[in-house]
Protein backbone atom coordinates (compact mmCIF):
# COMPACT_ATOMS: atom_id res chain seq x y z
CA UNK A 1 0.00 0.00 0.00
CA UNK A 2 2.70 2.43 1.15
CA UNK A 3 5.33 1.23 -1.67
CA UNK A 4 2.13 1.78 -4.31
CA UNK A 5 1.59 5.20 -2.76
CA UNK A 6 5.01 6.14 -3.02
CA UNK A 7 4.94 5.74 -6.77
CA UNK A 8 2.44 8.14 -7.44
CA UNK A 9 4.61 11.16 -6.40
CA UNK A 10 7.46 12.88 -6.87
CA UNK A 11 10.51 11.82 -4.89
CA UNK A 12 11.54 13.46 -1.67
CA UNK A 13 13.57 12.72 1.03
CA UNK A 14 11.13 14.05 3.40
CA UNK A 15 9.45 11.34 5.53
CA UNK A 16 5.88 10.33 6.20
CA UNK A 17 3.71 10.50 3.43
CA UNK A 18 2.12 7.46 3.15
CA UNK A 19 1.19 7.65 7.17
CA UNK A 20 -0.54 10.84 6.34
CA UNK A 21 -2.13 10.92 3.24
CA UNK A 22 -3.41 7.46 4.26
CA UNK A 23 -4.67 9.44 7.30
CA UNK A 24 -6.05 12.29 5.92
CA UNK A 25 -7.88 9.82 3.20
CA UNK A 26 -8.67 7.59 5.81
CA UNK A 27 -10.58 10.26 8.27
CA UNK A 28 -11.91 12.45 5.18
CA UNK A 29 -13.82 8.95 4.27
CA UNK A 30 -15.05 7.91 7.74
CA UNK A 31 -16.27 11.45 8.71
CA UNK A 32 -17.12 12.78 5.32
CA UNK A 33 -17.12 11.31 2.11
CA UNK A 34 -18.85 7.56 3.04
CA UNK A 35 -21.76 9.69 5.09
CA UNK A 36 -22.67 11.58 2.02
CA UNK A 37 -22.68 8.69 -0.01
CA UNK A 38 -24.96 7.31 2.49
CA UNK A 39 -27.62 9.97 1.29
CA UNK A 40 -27.03 9.66 -2.14
CA UNK A 41 -27.71 5.53 -1.19
CA UNK A 42 -30.46 6.09 0.09
CA UNK A 43 -32.10 8.71 -2.51
CA UNK A 44 -31.39 5.63 -5.40
CA UNK A 45 -34.30 3.65 -3.54
CA UNK A 46 -36.80 5.88 -4.51
CA UNK A 47 -37.05 5.79 -8.01
CA UNK A 48 -36.67 8.70 -9.96
CA UNK A 49 -40.08 9.40 -10.95
CA UNK A 50 -41.17 9.69 -6.69
CA UNK A 51 -38.03 11.32 -6.41
CA UNK A 52 -38.92 14.04 -9.14
CA UNK A 53 -42.23 14.20 -7.86
CA UNK A 54 -40.62 15.08 -3.95
CA UNK A 55 -38.31 17.58 -5.31
CA UNK A 56 -40.96 19.44 -7.37
CA UNK A 57 -43.61 19.82 -5.41
CA UNK A 58 -44.52 23.65 -4.91
CA UNK A 59 -43.69 24.42 -1.59
CA UNK A 60 -40.02 22.53 -2.19
CA UNK A 61 -40.20 25.13 -5.52
CA UNK A 62 -40.73 28.02 -3.64
CA UNK A 63 -38.34 27.66 -0.89
CA UNK A 64 -35.75 26.84 -3.54
CA UNK A 65 -36.56 30.45 -5.16
CA UNK A 66 -36.48 31.87 -1.24
CA UNK A 67 -33.48 30.34 -0.35
CA UNK A 68 -31.46 31.03 -3.87
CA UNK A 69 -33.30 34.63 -4.63
CA UNK A 70 -31.99 35.72 -1.16
CA UNK A 71 -28.68 34.36 -1.44
CA UNK A 72 -28.15 36.39 -4.71
CA UNK A 73 -29.60 39.55 -3.63
CA UNK A 74 -27.27 39.07 0.15
CA UNK A 75 -24.50 38.18 -1.93
CA UNK A 76 -25.35 41.21 -4.41
CA UNK A 77 -25.49 43.78 -1.49
CA UNK A 78 -21.78 41.98 -0.40
CA UNK A 79 -20.52 42.45 -3.92
CA UNK A 80 -21.09 46.13 -3.94
CA UNK A 81 -20.73 47.32 -0.17
CA UNK A 82 -17.71 44.69 0.50
CA UNK A 83 -16.10 46.09 -2.55
CA UNK A 84 -16.09 49.50 -1.16
CA UNK A 85 -15.15 47.65 2.57
CA UNK A 86 -12.62 46.59 1.07
CA UNK A 87 -11.24 49.76 -0.58
CA UNK A 88 -12.11 52.20 2.19
CA UNK A 89 -9.91 49.91 4.80
CA UNK A 90 -6.91 49.20 1.87
CA UNK A 91 -6.89 53.00 0.83
CA UNK A 92 -7.84 55.28 3.63
CA UNK A 93 -6.77 56.27 7.22
CA UNK A 94 -9.45 56.96 9.95
CA UNK A 95 -10.04 56.25 13.96
CA UNK A 96 -11.10 53.34 14.45
CA UNK A 97 -10.30 51.33 10.87
CA UNK A 98 -8.57 48.82 12.92
CA UNK A 99 -11.40 47.80 14.90
CA UNK A 100 -13.67 47.80 11.88
CA UNK A 101 -10.77 45.75 9.99
CA UNK A 102 -11.10 43.06 12.85
CA UNK A 103 -14.72 42.97 13.41
CA UNK A 104 -15.29 42.13 9.70
CA UNK A 105 -14.69 38.80 10.53
CA UNK A 106 -17.29 38.71 13.42
CA UNK A 107 -20.22 36.61 10.64
CA UNK A 108 -17.29 33.49 10.75
CA UNK A 109 -16.71 33.82 14.57
CA UNK A 110 -20.25 34.67 16.20
CA UNK A 111 -22.59 31.33 16.15
CA UNK A 112 -25.19 31.46 13.48
CA UNK A 113 -27.95 30.89 16.44
CA UNK A 114 -26.51 34.17 18.16
CA UNK A 115 -26.81 35.99 15.02
CA UNK A 116 -30.22 35.10 14.09
CA UNK A 117 -31.90 36.11 17.70
CA UNK A 118 -29.45 39.05 17.63
CA UNK A 119 -30.85 40.10 13.89
CA UNK A 120 -34.22 39.14 15.15
CA UNK A 121 -34.34 41.71 17.95
CA UNK A 122 -33.18 44.26 16.45
CA UNK A 123 -35.47 44.25 13.17
CA UNK A 124 -38.62 43.06 15.16
CA UNK A 125 -41.16 45.23 15.61
CA UNK A 126 -39.80 46.93 18.88
CA UNK A 127 -36.81 46.84 17.76
CA UNK A 128 -33.85 49.30 17.74
CA UNK A 129 -33.98 48.98 14.03
CA UNK A 130 -37.35 47.39 13.57
CA UNK A 131 -39.44 49.90 15.34
CA UNK A 132 -38.03 53.09 12.88
CA UNK A 133 -38.30 50.88 9.75
CA UNK A 134 -41.90 50.07 11.00
CA UNK A 135 -42.95 53.85 10.72
CA UNK A 136 -41.65 53.98 7.39
CA UNK A 137 -43.89 51.11 6.56
CA UNK A 138 -40.63 48.60 6.07
CA UNK A 139 -41.15 45.24 7.93
CA UNK A 140 -37.86 42.98 7.95
CA UNK A 141 -38.45 40.56 10.62
CA UNK A 142 -40.60 37.27 9.80
CA UNK A 143 -40.42 38.54 5.99
CA UNK A 144 -38.38 37.64 2.88
CA UNK A 145 -36.40 41.32 3.45
CA UNK A 146 -35.40 39.63 7.07
CA UNK A 147 -33.59 36.33 5.12
CA UNK A 148 -31.98 38.69 2.89
CA UNK A 149 -30.57 40.89 5.98
CA UNK A 150 -29.57 37.49 7.77
CA UNK A 151 -27.69 36.49 4.68
CA UNK A 152 -26.25 39.48 3.89
CA UNK A 153 -24.78 39.33 7.38
CA UNK A 154 -23.75 35.93 7.18
CA UNK A 155 -21.98 36.60 3.73
CA UNK A 156 -20.08 39.79 4.49
CA UNK A 157 -16.81 38.88 5.29
CA UNK A 158 -16.32 36.81 1.96
CA UNK A 159 -15.98 39.80 -0.60
CA UNK A 160 -14.03 42.34 1.79
CA UNK A 161 -11.65 39.21 2.87
CA UNK A 162 -10.87 38.75 -0.76
CA UNK A 163 -11.21 41.91 -2.80
CA UNK A 164 -8.67 43.49 0.09
CA UNK A 165 -5.26 41.50 -1.02
CA UNK A 166 -5.51 42.50 -4.43
CA UNK A 167 -5.91 45.58 -3.80
CA UNK A 168 -2.86 45.64 -1.55
CA UNK A 169 -0.88 44.18 -3.93
CA UNK A 170 -2.46 46.41 -6.57
CA UNK A 171 0.71 48.98 -7.74
CA UNK A 172 0.31 52.22 -7.46
CA UNK A 173 2.12 52.78 -10.79
CA UNK A 174 -0.60 51.50 -12.64
CA UNK A 175 -2.85 54.16 -11.51
CA UNK A 176 -0.20 56.79 -11.85
CA UNK A 177 0.81 55.98 -15.51
CA UNK A 178 -3.31 56.34 -16.07
CA UNK A 179 -3.48 59.73 -14.32
CA UNK A 180 -0.36 60.91 -16.15
CA UNK A 181 -2.16 59.65 -19.63
CA UNK A 182 -4.86 62.27 -18.79
CA UNK A 183 -7.62 60.13 -17.23
CA UNK A 184 -9.92 61.43 -13.87
CA UNK A 185 -9.75 59.14 -11.21
CA UNK A 186 -13.08 57.75 -12.18
CA UNK A 187 -12.29 56.63 -15.32
CA UNK A 188 -8.54 55.40 -13.58
CA UNK A 189 -11.03 53.07 -11.55
CA UNK A 190 -13.13 52.19 -14.09
CA UNK A 191 -10.55 51.03 -16.80
CA UNK A 192 -7.32 50.31 -14.57
CA UNK A 193 -8.44 49.25 -10.58
CA UNK A 194 -12.17 47.78 -11.53
CA UNK A 195 -10.66 44.90 -13.78
CA UNK A 196 -7.87 43.62 -11.32
CA UNK A 197 -10.46 43.33 -8.50
CA UNK A 198 -13.25 41.49 -10.68
CA UNK A 199 -11.99 38.29 -10.23
CA UNK A 200 -11.50 38.19 -6.76
CA UNK A 201 -14.95 40.24 -6.05
CA UNK A 202 -16.61 37.41 -7.96
CA UNK A 203 -14.56 34.94 -6.67
CA UNK A 204 -16.04 36.81 -3.15
CA UNK A 205 -20.13 36.73 -4.52
CA UNK A 206 -20.05 33.29 -5.46
CA UNK A 207 -18.58 32.21 -1.88
CA UNK A 208 -20.87 34.50 -0.07
CA UNK A 209 -23.99 32.82 -2.00
CA UNK A 210 -22.72 29.23 -1.60
CA UNK A 211 -22.83 30.07 2.18
CA UNK A 212 -26.27 31.69 2.09
CA UNK A 213 -27.80 28.64 -0.14
CA UNK A 214 -27.17 26.58 2.34
CA UNK A 215 -27.58 28.65 6.03
CA UNK A 216 -29.99 27.60 8.62
CA UNK A 217 -29.19 29.05 12.19
CA UNK A 218 -29.11 32.75 11.58
CA UNK A 219 -32.30 32.90 8.98
CA UNK A 220 -34.87 30.73 11.04
CA UNK A 221 -35.06 33.27 13.56
CA UNK A 222 -36.01 36.01 11.14
CA UNK A 223 -37.67 34.28 8.81
CA UNK A 224 -41.34 33.99 10.00
CA UNK A 225 -41.00 30.72 8.75
CA UNK A 226 -44.31 30.17 6.47
CA UNK A 227 -44.47 27.45 4.07
CA UNK A 228 -44.55 28.81 0.46
CA UNK A 229 -43.19 32.34 1.57
CA UNK A 230 -40.86 32.48 4.03
CA UNK A 231 -39.74 28.62 4.27
CA UNK A 232 -35.74 28.50 3.06
CA UNK A 233 -34.78 24.76 1.76
CA UNK A 234 -32.58 23.73 4.78
CA UNK A 235 -35.78 24.33 7.23
CA UNK A 236 -37.91 22.02 4.86
CA UNK A 237 -35.65 19.36 5.53
CA UNK A 238 -35.50 20.16 8.95
CA UNK A 239 -39.71 20.11 8.89
CA UNK A 240 -39.65 16.68 6.54
CA UNK A 241 -37.36 15.20 9.64
CA UNK A 242 -39.48 15.92 12.30
CA UNK A 243 -42.47 14.72 10.23
CA UNK A 244 -40.40 11.37 9.71
CA UNK A 245 -40.20 11.87 6.50
CA UNK A 246 -37.17 10.49 5.42
CA UNK A 247 -37.30 10.01 2.31
CA UNK A 248 -38.69 13.54 1.11
CA UNK A 249 -35.59 15.09 3.21
CA UNK A 250 -33.26 12.91 1.81
CA UNK A 251 -34.79 13.77 -1.95
CA UNK A 252 -34.48 17.52 -0.71
CA UNK A 253 -30.67 16.98 0.75
CA UNK A 254 -30.05 15.46 -2.65
CA UNK A 255 -31.11 18.14 -5.15
CA UNK A 256 -29.11 20.67 -2.20
CA UNK A 257 -25.54 18.75 -1.91
CA UNK A 258 -25.66 18.29 -6.47
CA UNK A 259 -25.79 22.25 -6.43
CA UNK A 260 -23.43 22.43 -3.67
CA UNK A 261 -21.21 20.27 -5.84
CA UNK A 262 -21.75 22.31 -8.61
CA UNK A 263 -21.02 25.73 -6.61
CA UNK A 264 -17.92 24.12 -5.55
CA UNK A 265 -16.54 23.25 -9.42
CA UNK A 266 -17.62 26.96 -10.32
CA UNK A 267 -15.88 28.44 -7.16
CA UNK A 268 -12.78 27.06 -7.94
CA UNK A 269 -12.81 27.98 -11.75
CA UNK A 270 -13.20 31.49 -10.20
CA UNK A 271 -10.32 30.97 -8.31
CA UNK A 272 -7.75 29.85 -11.14
CA UNK A 273 -9.10 32.62 -13.12
CA UNK A 274 -8.60 34.70 -10.50
CA UNK A 275 -5.29 33.79 -9.70
CA UNK A 276 -4.28 33.83 -13.13
CA UNK A 277 -5.40 37.75 -13.48
CA UNK A 278 -3.38 38.22 -10.82
CA UNK A 279 -0.41 36.55 -11.44
CA UNK A 280 -0.79 38.62 -15.10
CA UNK A 281 -1.23 41.82 -13.60
CA UNK A 282 1.88 41.85 -11.89
CA UNK A 283 3.76 40.30 -14.56
CA UNK A 284 2.80 43.52 -16.31
CA UNK A 285 3.02 45.89 -13.37
CA UNK B 1 -14.62 59.48 13.47
CA UNK B 2 -15.44 59.88 10.20
CA UNK B 3 -12.65 62.33 9.54
CA UNK B 4 -10.29 61.52 6.26
CA UNK B 5 -7.00 62.13 6.53
CA UNK B 6 -4.98 62.78 2.71
CA UNK B 7 -3.62 59.24 2.12
CA UNK B 8 -1.28 60.56 -0.61
CA UNK B 9 -0.52 63.64 -1.73
CA UNK B 10 -0.15 62.89 -5.54
CA UNK B 11 -2.73 64.40 -7.57
CA UNK B 12 -4.57 62.04 -9.55
CA UNK B 13 -4.03 59.14 -7.66
CA UNK B 14 -6.97 59.48 -4.55
CA UNK B 15 -9.97 60.91 -4.50
CA UNK B 16 -11.26 64.65 -3.92
CA UNK B 17 -12.14 64.74 -0.22
CA UNK B 18 -15.70 64.86 0.08
CA UNK B 19 -15.48 61.45 -1.88
CA UNK B 20 -13.03 59.83 0.17
CA UNK B 21 -15.30 61.00 3.05
CA UNK B 22 -18.31 59.54 1.42
CA UNK B 23 -17.10 56.31 1.29
CA UNK B 24 -15.42 55.96 4.33
CA UNK B 25 -18.86 57.08 5.65
CA UNK B 26 -20.90 54.85 3.68
CA UNK B 27 -18.35 51.69 5.35
CA UNK B 28 -18.52 53.16 8.78
CA UNK B 29 -22.43 52.96 8.74
CA UNK B 30 -22.50 49.70 6.34
CA UNK B 31 -20.56 47.50 9.29
CA UNK B 32 -22.02 49.72 11.92
CA UNK B 33 -25.44 48.59 11.11
CA UNK B 34 -24.93 45.00 10.32
CA UNK B 35 -22.06 43.87 12.96
CA UNK B 36 -21.86 46.55 15.97
CA UNK B 37 -25.02 47.02 16.06
CA UNK B 38 -26.13 43.03 16.57
CA UNK B 39 -22.82 42.35 18.77
CA UNK B 40 -23.70 45.35 20.91
CA UNK B 41 -27.64 44.53 20.88
CA UNK B 42 -26.68 41.03 22.48
CA UNK B 43 -25.06 42.83 25.26
CA UNK B 44 -27.34 45.08 26.08
CA UNK B 45 -30.21 42.38 26.48
CA UNK B 46 -28.32 40.15 28.42
CA UNK B 47 -27.25 42.83 30.91
CA UNK B 48 -30.70 44.52 30.29
CA UNK B 49 -32.40 43.64 33.73
CA UNK B 50 -28.94 43.89 35.71
CA UNK B 51 -26.15 42.33 36.67
CA UNK B 52 -27.95 39.48 39.36
CA UNK B 53 -30.61 38.67 36.40
CA UNK B 54 -27.19 37.92 33.80
CA UNK B 55 -25.84 35.61 36.64
CA UNK B 56 -28.88 33.91 37.78
CA UNK B 57 -29.21 32.97 33.95
CA UNK B 58 -26.31 30.73 34.56
CA UNK B 59 -28.15 28.71 37.69
CA UNK B 60 -30.52 27.08 35.22
CA UNK B 61 -29.48 23.04 35.30
CA UNK B 62 -30.57 22.89 31.58
CA UNK B 63 -27.92 25.79 30.64
CA UNK B 64 -25.09 24.44 32.72
CA UNK B 65 -25.63 20.43 30.97
CA UNK B 66 -25.72 22.33 27.72
CA UNK B 67 -22.44 24.58 28.74
CA UNK B 68 -20.97 21.21 29.75
CA UNK B 69 -22.05 19.23 26.63
CA UNK B 70 -20.55 21.81 24.37
CA UNK B 71 -17.14 21.59 26.29
CA UNK B 72 -17.44 17.85 25.87
CA UNK B 73 -18.37 18.27 21.99
CA UNK B 74 -15.32 20.98 21.48
CA UNK B 75 -12.81 18.68 23.55
CA UNK B 76 -13.17 15.71 21.05
CA UNK B 77 -13.49 17.59 18.02
CA UNK B 78 -11.28 20.08 18.25
CA UNK B 79 -8.05 17.70 19.01
CA UNK B 80 -9.07 15.08 16.56
CA UNK B 81 -9.36 17.97 13.95
CA UNK B 82 -6.13 19.83 14.40
CA UNK B 83 -4.14 16.20 14.44
CA UNK B 84 -5.74 15.40 10.70
CA UNK B 85 -5.12 19.15 9.82
CA UNK B 86 -1.66 18.41 10.48
CA UNK B 87 -1.61 15.22 8.64
CA UNK B 88 -3.28 16.54 6.25
CA UNK B 89 -1.13 19.83 5.89
CA UNK B 90 1.61 17.64 5.88
CA UNK B 91 0.88 15.03 3.31
CA UNK B 92 -0.27 18.38 0.55
CA UNK B 93 1.71 20.69 1.24
CA UNK B 94 5.41 18.99 1.47
CA UNK B 95 4.76 16.47 -1.32
CA UNK B 96 3.41 16.40 -5.21
CA UNK B 97 1.30 13.68 -6.09
CA UNK B 98 -1.44 12.45 -8.44
CA UNK B 99 -5.05 14.04 -7.51
CA UNK B 100 -3.40 16.64 -5.11
CA UNK B 101 -5.56 18.97 -6.45
CA UNK B 102 -8.89 16.65 -5.67
CA UNK B 103 -7.93 16.24 -2.37
CA UNK B 104 -7.55 19.61 -1.40
CA UNK B 105 -10.99 20.47 -2.96
CA UNK B 106 -12.35 17.39 -1.08
CA UNK B 107 -11.48 19.21 1.60
CA UNK B 108 -13.20 22.47 1.59
CA UNK B 109 -16.38 19.82 0.91
CA UNK B 110 -17.57 20.41 4.27
CA UNK B 111 -17.58 24.36 4.11
CA UNK B 112 -20.12 23.92 1.10
CA UNK B 113 -22.67 21.81 2.29
CA UNK B 114 -25.57 22.84 4.29
CA UNK B 115 -25.41 22.22 7.89
CA UNK B 116 -28.57 20.68 7.70
CA UNK B 117 -27.49 18.20 5.51
CA UNK B 118 -24.41 17.14 7.31
CA UNK B 119 -26.93 16.13 10.15
CA UNK B 120 -29.16 14.44 8.15
CA UNK B 121 -26.71 12.05 6.02
CA UNK B 122 -25.73 11.03 9.71
CA UNK B 123 -29.61 10.26 10.76
CA UNK B 124 -29.49 8.12 7.49
CA UNK B 125 -26.64 6.42 8.71
CA UNK B 126 -26.96 5.76 12.01
CA UNK B 127 -30.51 6.71 12.66
CA UNK B 128 -33.09 4.18 14.00
CA UNK B 129 -34.51 3.53 9.95
CA UNK B 130 -30.50 4.69 8.49
CA UNK B 131 -28.32 1.90 6.96
CA UNK B 132 -26.33 0.90 10.53
CA UNK B 133 -29.45 1.64 12.71
CA UNK B 134 -30.76 -2.07 13.53
CA UNK B 135 -27.17 -2.97 13.87
CA UNK B 136 -26.53 -0.08 16.41
CA UNK B 137 -30.34 -1.32 17.87
CA UNK B 138 -28.99 -4.78 18.73
CA UNK B 139 -25.50 -3.79 20.69
CA UNK B 140 -27.43 -1.13 22.40
CA UNK B 141 -25.02 1.84 21.06
CA UNK B 142 -26.86 5.13 21.02
CA UNK B 143 -25.49 7.75 18.27
CA UNK B 144 -28.27 9.82 17.07
CA UNK B 145 -30.40 11.73 19.20
CA UNK B 146 -27.07 11.15 21.40
CA UNK B 147 -23.59 12.65 22.58
CA UNK B 148 -21.90 10.32 20.03
CA UNK B 149 -23.90 12.38 16.91
CA UNK B 150 -23.72 15.36 18.10
CA UNK B 151 -19.34 15.23 18.50
CA UNK B 152 -19.72 13.92 15.08
CA UNK B 153 -21.56 16.39 13.60
CA UNK B 154 -19.16 19.01 15.35
CA UNK B 155 -16.11 17.20 13.83
CA UNK B 156 -17.92 17.02 10.46
CA UNK B 157 -18.32 21.08 10.09
CA UNK B 158 -15.30 21.81 11.39
CA UNK B 159 -12.72 19.74 9.05
CA UNK B 160 -11.34 21.91 7.27
CA UNK B 161 -10.50 24.53 9.66
CA UNK B 162 -7.21 23.64 11.20
CA UNK B 163 -5.69 21.92 7.66
CA UNK B 164 -6.87 25.58 5.73
CA UNK B 165 -4.72 28.06 8.26
CA UNK B 166 -1.22 25.28 7.84
CA UNK B 167 -1.67 24.45 4.22
CA UNK B 168 -0.88 27.64 2.46
CA UNK B 169 1.95 28.41 4.85
CA UNK B 170 3.52 24.87 4.40
CA UNK B 171 3.46 24.68 1.26
CA UNK B 172 4.59 28.28 0.85
CA UNK B 173 7.91 28.06 3.03
CA UNK B 174 9.24 24.70 0.96
CA UNK B 175 11.07 21.92 2.17
CA UNK B 176 14.49 23.29 2.33
CA UNK B 177 14.54 23.59 6.16
CA UNK B 178 13.52 19.95 6.55
CA UNK B 179 15.40 18.63 4.09
CA UNK B 180 18.75 20.28 5.72
CA UNK B 181 17.29 19.10 9.40
CA UNK B 182 17.58 15.48 7.97
CA UNK B 183 20.45 15.51 6.62
CA UNK B 184 21.75 16.18 9.70
CA UNK B 185 20.55 13.38 10.90
CA UNK B 186 17.25 14.16 12.20
CA UNK B 187 14.62 11.53 11.93
CA UNK B 188 11.08 12.43 11.18
CA UNK B 189 9.43 13.42 14.19
CA UNK B 190 12.39 15.50 15.58
CA UNK B 191 12.59 17.27 12.24
CA UNK B 192 8.67 18.17 12.61
CA UNK B 193 8.89 19.26 16.29
CA UNK B 194 12.14 21.61 15.92
CA UNK B 195 11.61 22.37 12.14
CA UNK B 196 8.11 22.65 10.89
CA UNK B 197 6.09 23.48 13.96
CA UNK B 198 7.59 26.19 15.36
CA UNK B 199 7.77 27.73 11.41
CA UNK B 200 3.71 27.24 11.40
CA UNK B 201 2.94 27.40 15.54
CA UNK B 202 0.75 30.91 15.09
CA UNK B 203 -0.99 29.56 12.22
CA UNK B 204 -1.74 26.40 13.83
CA UNK B 205 -3.12 28.37 17.35
CA UNK B 206 -5.34 30.30 15.40
CA UNK B 207 -6.55 27.39 13.31
CA UNK B 208 -7.68 25.32 17.00
CA UNK B 209 -8.87 28.98 17.69
CA UNK B 210 -11.26 29.34 14.76
CA UNK B 211 -12.24 25.12 14.89
CA UNK B 212 -13.30 25.99 18.71
CA UNK B 213 -15.47 28.85 17.76
CA UNK B 214 -17.28 26.89 15.07
CA UNK B 215 -17.51 23.37 17.28
CA UNK B 216 -19.13 25.46 20.38
CA UNK B 217 -20.91 27.26 17.68
CA UNK B 218 -22.56 24.87 15.43
CA UNK B 219 -26.11 24.82 15.21
CA UNK B 220 -27.76 23.33 12.28
CA UNK B 221 -25.96 20.16 12.24
CA UNK B 222 -26.58 19.77 15.71
CA UNK B 223 -29.93 20.53 15.24
CA UNK B 224 -30.63 17.52 13.66
CA UNK B 225 -29.04 14.82 15.47
CA UNK B 226 -29.64 16.17 18.79
CA UNK B 227 -33.03 15.43 19.00
CA UNK B 228 -33.41 18.28 21.71
CA UNK B 229 -33.55 16.35 24.51
CA UNK B 230 -33.16 19.27 27.57
CA UNK B 231 -30.81 18.69 29.71
CA UNK B 232 -28.96 15.97 27.69
CA UNK B 233 -28.81 16.83 24.17
CA UNK B 234 -28.79 20.52 23.67
CA UNK B 235 -25.58 22.56 23.48
CA UNK B 236 -25.50 26.07 23.92
CA UNK B 237 -26.81 27.04 20.80
CA UNK B 238 -29.64 24.83 20.95
CA UNK B 239 -29.97 25.90 24.59
CA UNK B 240 -30.06 29.46 23.49
CA UNK B 241 -32.80 28.28 21.14
CA UNK B 242 -35.16 26.85 23.68
CA UNK B 243 -34.96 29.37 25.71
CA UNK B 244 -35.32 32.34 22.97
CA UNK B 245 -38.88 30.43 21.96
CA UNK B 246 -39.84 30.44 25.60
CA UNK B 247 -39.92 34.00 25.29
CA UNK B 248 -36.65 34.13 28.13
CA UNK B 249 -34.59 36.25 26.41
CA UNK B 250 -32.53 37.70 29.30
CA UNK B 251 -31.20 34.02 29.47
CA UNK B 252 -31.46 33.65 25.83
CA UNK B 253 -28.81 36.15 25.31
CA UNK B 254 -27.06 35.72 28.69
CA UNK B 255 -26.04 32.21 27.19
CA UNK B 256 -25.76 33.84 23.62
CA UNK B 257 -23.21 36.52 24.86
CA UNK B 258 -20.40 33.90 26.35
CA UNK B 259 -20.62 32.78 22.31
CA UNK B 260 -20.12 36.32 21.54
CA UNK B 261 -17.09 36.72 24.11
CA UNK B 262 -15.35 33.89 22.04
CA UNK B 263 -16.04 34.99 18.81
CA UNK B 264 -14.58 38.44 20.07
CA UNK B 265 -11.67 36.22 21.49
CA UNK B 266 -11.22 34.34 18.40
CA UNK B 267 -11.01 38.10 16.64
CA UNK B 268 -7.87 39.30 18.86
CA UNK B 269 -6.40 35.92 18.49
CA UNK B 270 -6.75 36.70 14.93
CA UNK B 271 -5.49 40.11 14.36
CA UNK B 272 -2.55 38.91 17.17
CA UNK B 273 -1.55 35.95 15.18
CA UNK B 274 -1.59 38.07 11.23
CA UNK B 275 0.71 40.57 13.38
CA UNK B 276 3.20 38.12 14.23
CA UNK B 277 2.47 35.88 10.67
CA UNK B 278 3.85 39.85 9.40
CA UNK B 279 6.38 40.61 11.72
CA UNK B 280 8.21 36.94 10.72
CA UNK B 281 7.79 37.49 7.23
CA UNK B 282 9.51 41.30 7.45
CA UNK B 283 12.53 39.46 9.21
CA UNK B 284 13.13 36.28 6.86
CA UNK B 285 11.43 37.93 3.50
Amino acid sequence: MLASLSRLRRPSIIPGFGLTLGFTILYLSLIVLIPLSATFVEASKMGPHAFWHVVTTPRAMASYGLSFGASFLGALANFVLGTLVAWVLVRYEFAGKRILDSLVDLPFALPTAVAGIALTTLYAPSGWFGKPLATLGVHVAFTRLGVVVALTFIGLPFVVRTVQPVLEDLDKELEEAAASLGAGRWQTFARVIYPAIFPAALTGFALAFARGVGEYGSVIFIAGNMPMRTEITPLLIVTKLEEYDYRGATAIAVVMLVLSFVMLLGINALQRWSGHREAAVAADG
Amino acid sequence: MVKALPARALPGVTEPAPVRGLLIGTCVVFLTVFLLAPLALIFAVALGQGVAAYLRSFTNPDTISAIRLTLIAAAIAVPANVVFGIAAAWAIGKFEFVGKSLLISLLDLPFSISPVVVGLTYVLLFGAQGALGPWLTAHDVHIIFAIPGIVLATIFVTVPFVARELLPLMAAQGNDEEEAALTLGANGWQTFLRVTLPNVKWALLYGVILCNARAMGEFGAVAVVSGHIRGLTDTMPLQIEVLYNDYQFVPAFAVASLLALLALATLVVKSVVEWKVAKVSEVTP
